[in-house]
C-alpha cells in the first residue's frame, strides 16, 4: 500500500552538522513498506529528516534517488503539514468544502462529509466560523478535519499533536486507533516519544536522514521505546 | 478536459470569495486606478499635446500596474498556513491549479477595466462610445496575454524575499509587445480609423496570447515544484 525503496535526498547549503560537501542528508537510503492496517511512527530530533521522508511520500519532494510509492497515487493520502493549509477567511466549512471538491469528493456528500468529519473531530460547532478566528488548538482540528474530508487510505502525519490540548489529543488519538482498524495506513513523524508510540504497529528512529533503527513495536511501551530511543540517537543527537 | 477545467473553476471560485472577502487587492487597485488617472488628468497640460495623442498610453499604463497588483496577490494568498503545500500534495493538476489562477486573475482585472475605462472616459473626454465594441474586444485579447503570463510569473517569484519588486522588475520586458500593440491599435479606434488597419497589431496580440497562454501552461508545473 505504502512502499519507500532506498529513499535519499539532501539539500543544498549546509556545512554543519549532517552536512555532506555543502549538502544536508536528509534522507539516507530509507526503505520500508507498509500494508493495512499498520502504523509507523518515526521518531527523531529535530532536523533528521521525518519531514522530508513525509513530503517525498506525499510527492512534494522528489528524491534525489530511490521511490516512494503510494497505492491510489495523490488522492489516497491524507496529509498533515505543519501549517493548517487552511485558507483564514474562509469558514472552516467552506474550507472543507474546497478541500473535498479538490479530493474529487462527489458533489452530493461533500457536504454531509464535512458534517461528519467536524462532528467527529468536536469542531462543528465553529463551523461557520473563519478560520483565522479559531484558537491554535481549534485551528489544528480543522487541519485534522481537512485531511480526513476524502477518507484518504494512506495519512501521512507530521507532528499532528502540535497545539492540540489533552483532551483533543486524546480524542485525535482514539481517531486514529479507529483509521488503523478500518485498515487505514498511517505514518506519523513527531520528536516526541510520548506521542503515538501506542498507536503504532512499527517504529523506526531515524537520525541524520538514516533509520538507526526499524522493527515492529510488539508488546513495547513508551518508557522501554522512549529509552531505546535516547540509546540509538546516543550522544550523536540528530 | 472537464475535470481539469473543473477543478481550475474550483480554485478560481475559491481565490474570487477570499477576495470577495477581504477586497484588499481590489480595492488598492481601484484607488490606484483612480488615482493615476486624476494625476495623468491635472498634471499634464491639455495645450502642449493633444489628450487623444496621450490617452491609449495613459490608459495602458494604468491597467497594467493596477493588474499587476492584482497578480502580485495570485499566490501570496497561498502563503497563508501554507496552503499551497496543500494544494500540491492534493491530486489538484498544475495545469488546473495554473488555470484556476489566470481565470480567477482575468476576472480581477476585468473588474478594474470595467471601473477604470468609464473613469478613463470621464476624465480624458475621448470618444470612446463609437468603438465601444472593438475597444472592448482589444483590451480582452491584450489582458489575456498580460495576465498568462503575469500569473506565471508571480508563482516564480512567491518564493523569494521582495516577490513584489521582482515581479515588476522581471514582467515588464515580457508585457511590451501586447502592450505596444494594445496602446497602437487603442489610438488608432480612438482617432476613428478603421479596425482593418490595425490588423498586423490584432494578429500581434492573438499571436501573443496563443503563445504564451501555451507556453506558460506548460512551465507553470516547473515553478511550483518544490
Amino acid at each position: 500500500m505504502l512502499s519507500a525503496e532506498a529513499l535519499r535526498h539532501a539539500f543544498a547549503g549546509g556545512r554543519g552538522e549532517g552536512g555532506s560537501g555543502g549538502r544536508v542528508v536528509a534522507l539516507d537510503d530509507v526503505t520500508f513498506t507498509l500494508d493495512a492496517g499498520q502504523t509507523l511512527a518515526v521518531f527523531g530530533p529535530n532536523g533528521a529528516g521525518k519531514t522530508t521522508l513525509l513530503k517525498v511520500l506525499a510527492g512534494l519532494i522528489r528524491p534525489d534517488a530511490g521511490r516512494a510509492t503510494v497505492a491510489g497515487g495523490r488522492g489516497a493520502i491524507g496529509w498533515i503539514g505543519h501549517q493548517s493549509h487552511l485558507y483564514g477567511h474562509l469558514t472552516v466549512r467552506e474550507n472543507l468544502l474546497f478541500w473535498a471538491a479538490l479530493y474529487r469528493v462527489p458533489a452530493a456528500t461533500r457536504a454531509r462529509r464535512a458534517d461528519a468529519v467536524m462532528r467527529r473531530l468536536g469542531i462543528a460547532e465553529h463551523a461557520e466560523r473563519a478560520v483565522c478566528a479559531l484558537s491554535r488548538g481549534l485551528a489544528q482540528r480543522a487541519a485534522i478535519a481537512r485531511a480526513l474530508i476524502h477518507e484518504p487510505r494512506v495519512l501521512l502525519l507530521d507532528e499532528p499533536f502540535t497545539g492540540l490540548d489533552l483532551a483533543a489529543a486524546a480524542g485525535f488519538r482514539t481517531l486514529l486507533a479507529q483509521l488503523r482498524g478500518a485498515g487505514r495506513v498511517v505514518v506519523l513523524a513527531t520528536h516526541n516519544v510520548d506521542e503515538g508510540v501506542e498507536l503504532a504497529t512499527d517504529v523506526a528512529f531515524q537520525r541524520r536522514g538514516r533509520f538507526v533503527h526499524f522493527a515492529p513495536r510488539g508488546g513495547r511501551g513508551p518508557a522501554q521505546i522512549a529509552d531505546e530511543y535516547r540509546r540509538a540517537l546516543g550522544a550523536g543527537g540528530g | 478536459m472537464g475535470d481539469w477545467l473543473s477543478q481550475a473553476w474550483t480554485v478560481a471560485r475559491k481565490d474570487l470569495l477570499l477576495e470577495f472577502r477581504t477586497r484588499t487587492a481590489i480595492v488598492s487597485a481601484l484607488v490606484f486606478t483612480a488615482l493615476v488617472l486624476t494625476l495623468f488628468n491635472f498634471g499634464r497640460d491639455p495645450t502642449a499635446v493633444p489628450t487623444i495623442d496621450l490617452a491609449p498610453t495613459i490608459l495602458w499604463v494604468t491597467f497594467t500596474f493596477a493588474a499587476m497588483l492584482a497578480m502580485n496577490r495570485a499566490f501570496q494568498l497561498e502563503l497563508e498556513n501554507d496552503a499551497l503545500e496543500g494544494l500540491l500534495a492534493s491530486p489538484l493538476s498544475r495545469t488546473s491549479l495554473y488555470w484556476g489562477k489566470l481565470l480567477a486573475n482575468l476576472v480581477f482585472v476585468a473588474v478594474v477595466e470595467v471601473v477604470g475605462l468609464p473613469l478613463f472616459v470621464l476624465f480624458f473626454d475621448v470618444p470612446v462610445a463609437p468603438v465601444l465594441g472593438p475597444l472592448i474586444a482589444v483590451i480582452a485579447l491584450a489582458t489575456v496575454g498580460f495576465v498568462a503570463v503575469g500569473t506565471l510569473f508571480s508563482a516564480l517569484v512567491i518564493r523569494t524575499r521582495f516577490a513584489e519588486l521582482l515581479l515588476v522588475v522581471l514582467l515588464l520586458p515580457f508585457l511590451l509587445p501586447p502592450l505596444i500593440g494594445a496602446v497602437q491599435v487603442t489610438a488608432r479606434l480612438l482617432g476613428g480609423r478603421p479596425l482593418s488597419e490595425s490588423a498586423g497589431w490584432l494578429r500581434l496580440l492573438a499571436a501573443y496570447d496563443i503563445a504564451f497562454v501555451t507556453l506558460a501552461t506548460l512551465l507553470f508545473p516547473f515553478t511550483v515544484e518544490e
